[in-house]
């Protein structure tokens, strides 16, 4: 038995591959825009699991830390250590900001974190180089992202620090790389003002006969001294003890500290349902009208293919070839086609994945669901194009 | 012939196939949740670790000398200023003195006054004296009556007594006169020790209250750190202990210094303890006071037990551990994490034998059924 499909291939194999590598192109870009979506639903879950927390307690009738801005007074996290059911609970805050390195600068989330050891709740998690912050000032880890280097210098403001550690995966719901930096130094950061515009109140201050009364003379200091301090932080970061349920612990937070606190699923659906929300939806329009587009063509070109054959099966039928031999050739080569369109589109995606400055998730659940997808839309087109074929006059091979 | 040419057509097609193929099967093999998770290893080995305290604070002087008047008044000259040397008992400037030397003045015209009585009480003490002499004689012999040489006794004494109030008014005058000089004196402002003009809050012609410093003098000798430590693990610090210094200005040059004293009252607002810490030898330019310094404690080395680097230390579950890679597979063993260095050692109190193999980067969170990769270093981390 000799596959009519396959003899038609290898009857013009070039024009065969070349149009299947065409389309392995375009079903390679449908594959990253599900990369791109499934890569912003990542980052906002690698920014929940990166914490290490269980809870986050935040201002109440706050959608913060990562949503709205949250600011509690950096004394709470030690209310929060004695209620029941918590086992760990550090400080935090986030500002997304640009980090300056020499002549360039990058925008990061810049988050302060309580140099408590390994494992505290915010601290980074996998490193791929270097150490953890172990000096209380100066130090920070960096995610790979932006570039910086083990023991380079950068600069937060008007502070120096060098990078001590590595990590990857390390970013923000934006998509912006963290820089972790001790607590104290991001609360400074947060609050400092740059110099000329502390000048600036320092003089003000000083103009101020209120202030400024010769009859006591240390006044000014003092006053100048409060204007000077930043007792605030984003969020406390709160790890549950074996045994109790999270969300009995926030209640308890709730009602008797009166903070919001939310849960895991709580600050998914926070980051998820609103935060990124348009953005994603946006996003996954446009896969939407990628993927109608791309079935489209696929059957434009499988029916176009066929057409070209036209005579050839005018032929075939002249010499009494069944129906459904045509039928089966015609669907051979569609179904062939969308496998080599597939192979080229996924190897495609990801070799350029990670070139894209944000993060292109490429989950094997997709690739499958757009394996299956391609067939199905393949096997459509073609029986458009059969239809065409079987319609064929068998007078015409003679003719025309 | 036929045959030969569709074969080359197949193996022209099979070139273009197999290859993709095989590049298909590598890349869902390579990427994605199906490839293996590149890790880098450390032996865990046996050895003691220094820990180490970092503290940052400001450049202070121990003794802060302000000089001002005791009484209001208004600043009559000045001649210290910002960056001078001086030297103890020196004159830095003069209040106005107003009306006081006038007030010297007279005063002393009052003592030449008193001067003047205690003469002329002098004067007639010394003739009432000749003068009862002579009347005693006089009644010896029986040549006057005894009432008049009693008189002359009598005013005798009152010439004493006269003599005697003049010397004790001249005295006054002499102690008012020393007053008004001492209150002058104290008009000027004087160094009360050698050191460093720090401060001078007022010009001359302005008007201070007493009590208002107008001038403040340091001793650069005596430069100290005021440093804060975070609490975090500073049981052991303890006055004497050796540190290394680096200023903010003179970055990278590490000065020799001394732990002076820890503080009996931590900041409980910040959570930071503090100290005291001079310096060994004080630098050649001096730093200026509130300038920022680092200072590094190096506490004495610990008894050696299994040491890992601190970035392999995970918590998994609610569990502090490492990932000790055996056989070739990952397995989390929980740890008892002791003392920690400034280079990100930890020492493992207990879980952990020397010759085990940890896990120390990653590049995804690992779980027991990750299939591992071991390389030397990761492939993001250029060298």
């Amino acid at each position: 038995m000799i596959s009519l499909a396959g003899r038609d291939i290898l009857h013009a194999w070039g024009k065969f591959v070349f149009t299947g590598v065409g389309l392995g192109l375009l079903i390679g870009v449908t594959l990253t825009m599900a990369g791109v979506y499934r890569g912003m639903v990542d980052d906002a879950k690698v920014l929940l699991d990166n914490s290490g927390a269980e809870l986050w307690v935040v201002q109440q009738g706050t959608l913060g830390p990562y949503a709205e801005p949250s600011s509690l007074y950096d004394d709470v996290y030690r209310t929060i250590l004695g209620m029941p059911g918590v086992d760990r609970a550090a400080n935090v805050t986030y500002l997304t900001m640009q980090v300056r390195q020499g002549e360039r600068d990058v925008r990061a989330m810049v988050v302060g974190i309580v140099p408590g050891g390994p494992g505290e709740p915010g601290q980074p998690g996998y490193l791929i180089a270097g150490r953890q912050i172990t000096r209380s000032h100066y130090e920070a880890v960096v995610d790979i992202v932006t570039g910086f280097k083990l023991g380079e210098r950068i600069q937060i403001r008007r502070n120096h620090y060098t990078v001590v550690g590595l990590t990857r995966r390390m970013v923000s719901s934006g998509g912006d790389p963290m820089v972790f930096i001790p607590l104290r130094d991001a609360q400074e950061a947060q609050f400092l003002k740059d110099n000329d515009a502390i000048a600036q109140q320092r003089r003000r201050t000083a103009e101020n006969p209120a202030f400024n009364r010769p009859v006591i003379p240390d006044l000014l200091d003092a006053v100048i001294a409060s204007q000077s301090i930043n007792p605030y932080i984003n969020a406390v970061l709160v790890q549950v003890k074996p045994g109790f349920i999270p969300e009995d612990v926030a209640e308890t937070i709730r009602r008797w500290k009166r903070l919001q606190v939310y849960t895991r699923v709580q600050m998914e659906d926070i980051l998820i349902g609103k935060l990124i929300a348009t953005a994603a939806k946006q996003i996954g329009m446009f896969l939407v009208i990628l993927a109608i587009v791309s079935a489209a063509i696929v059957a434009f070109i499988i029916y176009t293919l066929t057409l070209g054959k036209i005579r050839e099966i005018a032929v075939l039928k002249l010499i009494g070839t069944r129906n459904r031999t045509i039928a089966g050739m015609i669907l051979q080569q569609a179904l062939g086609l969308g496998i080599i369109g597939f192979v080229v589109g996924k190897i495609a995606a990801t070799f350029w994945a990670p070139i894209f400055p944000k993060y292109v998730l490429l989950e094997p659940g997709d690739a499958l669901l757009g394996f299956a997808g391609v067939l199905l839309i393949c096997a459509l087109a073609s029986v458009l194009a059969i239809r065409a074929a079987l319609k064929v006059d068998p007078a015409e091979a003679i003719g025309g | 012939m036929k045959f030969l040419s569709v074969n080359r057509r197949m193996f022209a097609l099979l070139a273009v196939i197999v290859p993709l193929l095989a590049l298909l099967i590598y890349v869902a093999l390579r990427s994605g949740p199906l490839a293996p998770i590149s890790v880098t290893v450390t032996t865990v080995t046996n050895r003691s670790i220094a820990p180490v305290l970092f503290g940052i604070g400001t450049v202070a002087a121990r003794y802060t000398y302000k000089i001002g008047p005791t009484y209001a008044g208004r600043v009559k000259r000045l001649d210290a200023h910002v960056g001078d040397r001086v030297k103890a008992g020196q004159v830095l400037g003069e209040m106005e003195p107003v009306d006081l030397d006038d007030r010297v003045r007279s005063q002393e015209s009052a003592f030449k006054r008193a001067e003047a009585t205690l003469r002329e009480a002098e004067a007639r003490q010394s003739f009432a004296q000749t003068q009862a002499r002579r009347y005693e004689q006089l009644f010896a012999a029986r040549a006057t009556s005894e009432e008049i040489f009693t008189t002359k006794r009598q005013e005798l004494q009152i010439a004493d007594a006269s003599q005697s109030a003049a010397r004790e008014e001249l005295a006054r005058a002499r102690s008012d006169q020393g007053a008004l000089v001492a209150q002058r004196a104290n008009l000027r402002l004087i160094a009360p020790v050698s050191g460093l003009v720090a401060a001078r809050n007022a010009d001359p012609g302005t008007t201070v209250v007493a009590g208002q410093s107008v001038v403040e003098v340091i001793d650069p000798a005596s430069l100290w750190i005021n440093v804060r430590f975070d609490q975090l693990r500073v049981s052991v610090l303890s006055a004497g202990l050796a540190v290394q210094i680096v200023l903010r200005s003179q970055d990278g040059r590490r000065f020799g210094g001394r732990v002076l004293r820890v503080e009996p009252i931590a900041d409980a607002v910040t959570e930071e303890i503090l100290a005291k810490v001079t310096f060994d030898a004080l630098p050649k330019r001096l730093p200026p006071v509130g300038e920022l310094a680092e200072v590094t404690v190096t506490l004495s080395a610990l008894p050696a037990l299994p040491v890992v680097p601190n970035a392999s230390v995970q918590r998994v579950d609610g569990r502090l551990g490492v990932w000790l890679i055996e056989d070739d597979k990952p397995r989390f063993a929980p740890v008892k994490v002791g003392a920690t260095d400034l280079d990100g050692l930890v020492q493992i109190i207990s879980g952990l034998k020397a010759g085990q193999s940890v896990v120390v980067y990653s590049q995804r969170a690992l779980g027991t059924r990750s299939r591992v990769k071991i390389v030397e270093q990761l492939d993001e981390v250029s060298p």
